[in-house]
């Protein structure tokens, strides 16, 4: 009998001291945390997929939480909705930026250049970037060999197995900024998805002087400088051979697109044109 | 007999063209000189178009510390200053030639005769080494001046030159050794002297005895060069595992050899320095091993830099039919070539000629756990746990596996029973290792 009351009082007894000690201990070294973070967090997707540029979503709130305005802290995935939503219960102002996507800026592939070497070594952009210019020789053009499909975490880039060029769903783009950063030839850039989803844009960052360009990719700007004339609105600048429509300042009335003479600007979902297209055309806005 | 103590191979040793006497390359009508050939900073032009230029002319000066000058090896007139395709397709700084006759600057001695005494001290020739723009004619085209300038508190206790030539099919250093001794340990000599050490190892392969017997026999002549014949194994003319072959000194991860008091030089290295003090003769020409088990005229050739790979193509009769790849450099460590249209450089040592069936690469299947390239690795590292982190995209960690050690050498991708492209995975982690390096000095 007595084994029991002792074996009970032992336990007691440590129980006890035990929760004694506990309870110094977490008033000692409580962290003390703002509980909005939990709010903002929970509002948040949960994905963690890094699109903001922060380890996860817990991260993004904290920094948000910190920051106290929603001044370039965004999360990609949830887009307005769920800024407005957190501007809402923080008494914030939601930052209304416009919505983005991603876009490659190279038409070149294996349609519109002619393969003088075969690559075999490992696929992998960077790698095969510091090892030769391309199979078409073109020094600035994509490689075509995914590592932008590899890092998106939303599924939105595929390869064209026809062309060999990257293209964005755009749907499922929410402009996190990975690929940009990924690509080592810095072709993909975020741009204003553009109302009703119209975009003009260069499709070439090839920076060579225009008949050198021009031997190696049918499509490639020459640095000409008839886009950049024929733009009302300032928007076109052209600096080391290339032409660059800052999305801005465009107004999206596709002179350039015609007056371009190599067709190295596309224009994205717009109706058809009017006029009877050439076959050249019609092929760029399909694509 | 000595040699390095981790991994190697032995690959087919391949040396066609040991028996073609060196010849000289005939002078192109024209000629592209890139301006930059060396690795580190780009030197900066002197010249503007349509300037007369002799041969030995200083054409771009280098002006940073890490790097070389570069020097006409034409005469002739400078038609176009522009960009020009190098071998891997990209373009650069390159000065375009018209060739007339073959004038050399008045100071340079053309003559053969062999010139011993040396004038200069030290200082003087670490000085001319730099003027004349030598770069180590090992393959990296490190400015070689830049290697004798110690840092402080260092001191060399040995000056190390690397005849091995392990790398299958090239020939140009042995036919060097055999035609040019005297020069090559001439040169020796004025390395020596710049360095301030009694004793100069030159380590050659056993599959060279005669280049060791030829050279013994003439060392006999120069104080303090010992001519080791080291075991045939690959890649013994890797800097750290030549070192250990014959100091059996062990230099530290990501250090230099200095640290354990040796400096490295290639014997074709040598023989420019020989050049550049005895006879004023800046690096603009060097030897090319043109090779391959399908050409018919296996030749070595004394090519001047700026010559067009086609044209040494032509020369040799032409590529043959099922030519697959064109390598700059041999089997295991050299570059296929992009663009035939480039011209050689400093460091263009051969032009390997393989088949399609040679050069394809293996089928890719499962590995097999063998650890055959744990090995063979002679940096004592796992290729194939560098790999699979490479293939998940860890790069932090393949920086922990030790990446960065990796010698490039070529022999777990040689040896993998499974056609894994373990070099190539190891190649892609350096690269992104060395993004991530970059961007931690930045922050």
């Amino acid at each position: 009998m007595s084994i029991i009351i002792y074996s009970v009082l032992v336990l007691v007894l440590t129980g006890i001291i035990s929760a004694v000690i506990l309870y110094f201990v977490a008033q000692k070294f409580r962290i003390v945390e703002d509980p909005r973070i939990d709010l903002v967090a929970e509002k948040l997707p949960g994905a963690n997929c890094g699109g903001c540029g922060y380890a996860g979503c817990r991260s993004l709130a904290e920094a948000i939480v910190k920051a106290g305005s929603l001044e370039g802290l965004r999360c990609p995935v949830g887009g307005e909705k769920i800024s407005s939503e957190i501007a809402e219960l923080l008494g914030l102002e939601a930052s209304t930026a416009e919505p983005q996507i991603a876009v490659v800026r190279c038409n070149g592939g294996r349609l519109n250049t002619t393969s003088k070497v075969m690559y075999e070594g490992v696929q992998d952009c960077l790698y095969a970037h510091l090892n030769f210019s391309s199979e078409g020789g073109c020094p600035n053009g994509c490689l075509g060999l995914g590592n932008c499909v590899g890092v998106c975490a939303f599924d939105a880039i595929k390869m064209d197995p026809k062309s060999g060029l990257p293209v964005v769903d755009e749907e499922k783009c929410v402009a996190c900024g990975l690929c940009v950063k990924t690509c080592p030839r810095h072709i993909i850039e975020l741009r204003n998805k553009g109302i009703k989803n119209r975009r003009v844009f260069v499709s070439c960052v090839n920076t060579e002087k225009g008949a050198l360009a021009k031997k190696n990719c049918n499509v490639a700007c020459i640095g000409c400088g008839k886009c950049e004339k024929v733009c009302e609105f300032d928007a076109i600048k052209i600096e080391n051979n290339l032409a660059y429509i800052d999305f801005n300042k465009c107004k999206l009335c596709r002179k350039c697109v015609q007056e371009c003479p190599t067709g190295a600007i596309l224009e994205i979902n717009f109706p058809p044109r009017k006029e009877k297209l050439t076959i050249d055309q019609t092929q760029s806005i399909q694509n | 007999m000595k040699t390095f103590n981790k991994g190697g191979v032995h690959p087919q040793e391949n040396k066609l063209s040991n028996d073609s006497a060196i010849e000289v390359f005939p002078l192109p009508k024209q000629a592209v000189v890139f301006v930059s050939q060396h690795l580190g900073a780009p030197s900066t032009l002197v010249v503007q178009k349509g300037d007369k230029v002799k041969a030995g002319q200083l054409i771009a000066k280098a002006e940073q510390f890490i790097c070389a000058n570069t020097h006409s090896p034409y005469s002739g007139t400078i038609t176009k200053i522009d960009f020009a395709t190098d071998f891997t397709g990209y373009k650069k700084p390159a000065v375009y030639i018209d060739v007339e006759g073959d004038e050399w600057m008045e100071d340079i001695d053309t003559s053969k005769d062999i010139v011993r005494e040396i004038k200069l001290d030290s200082a003087q020739i670490i000085e001319k080494i730099k003027e004349m723009g030598i770069v180590g004619l090992g393959g990296a085209a490190f400015p070689t001046h830049i290697k004798y300038m110690l840092p402080q508190g260092k001191k060399a206790d040995f000056l190390i030159i690397n005849a091995v030539e392990c790398e299958p099919y090239l020939t140009s250093d042995y036919r060097l050794m055999k035609e040019k001794a005297e020069e090559c340990l001439t040169g020796i000599e004025i390395l020596k002297k710049a360095l301030n050490v009694d004793k100069a190892l030159v380590g050659i392969e056993a599959n060279k005895p005669d280049a060791i017997e030829h050279l013994t026999k003439i060392s006999k002549n120069y104080k303090g060069i010992n001519i080791v014949p080291l075991k045939t194994k690959y890649p013994q003319g890797a800097e750290k595992q030549l070192i250990y072959a014959l100091t059996k000194r062990e230099v530290p991860s990501g250090k230099l050899p200095i640290e354990v008091g040796c400096v490295v030089n290639n014997i074709g290295t040598a023989q420019a320095v020989y050049y550049a003090i005895q006879k004023n003769m800046p690096l603009v020409q060097n030897i090319l091993t043109f090779t391959g088990k399908n050409v018919k005229q296996k030749k070595n050739l004394l090519v001047r830099v700026g010559t067009p790979i086609q044209s040494v193509i032509d020369y040799c009769g032409g590529l043959p039919e099922d030519t697959g790849k064109v390598i700059s450099g041999g089997p295991m460590m050299g570059k296929a070539i992009s663009d035939l249209s480039a011209p050689t450089v400093k460091t263009t040592s051969a032009l390997l000629l393989m088949s399609k069936k040679e050069s394809s690469r293996k089928e890719e299947t499962n590995c097999l756990r063998c650890g055959k390239c744990v090995t063979v690795c002679p940096m004592g590292l796992e290729p194939i746990k560098i790999a699979q982190l490479a293939e998940n995209r860890l790069w932090e960690d393949t920086e922990k596996s030790y990446a960065m050690d990796c010698i490039e050498c070529g022999s777990c991708l040689y040896t993998c029973p499974a056609g894994r492209p373990l070099l190539d995975l190891i190649r892609v982690s350096k690269n992104h290792i060395g993004d991530i390096r970059r961007k931690r000095a930045q922050r």
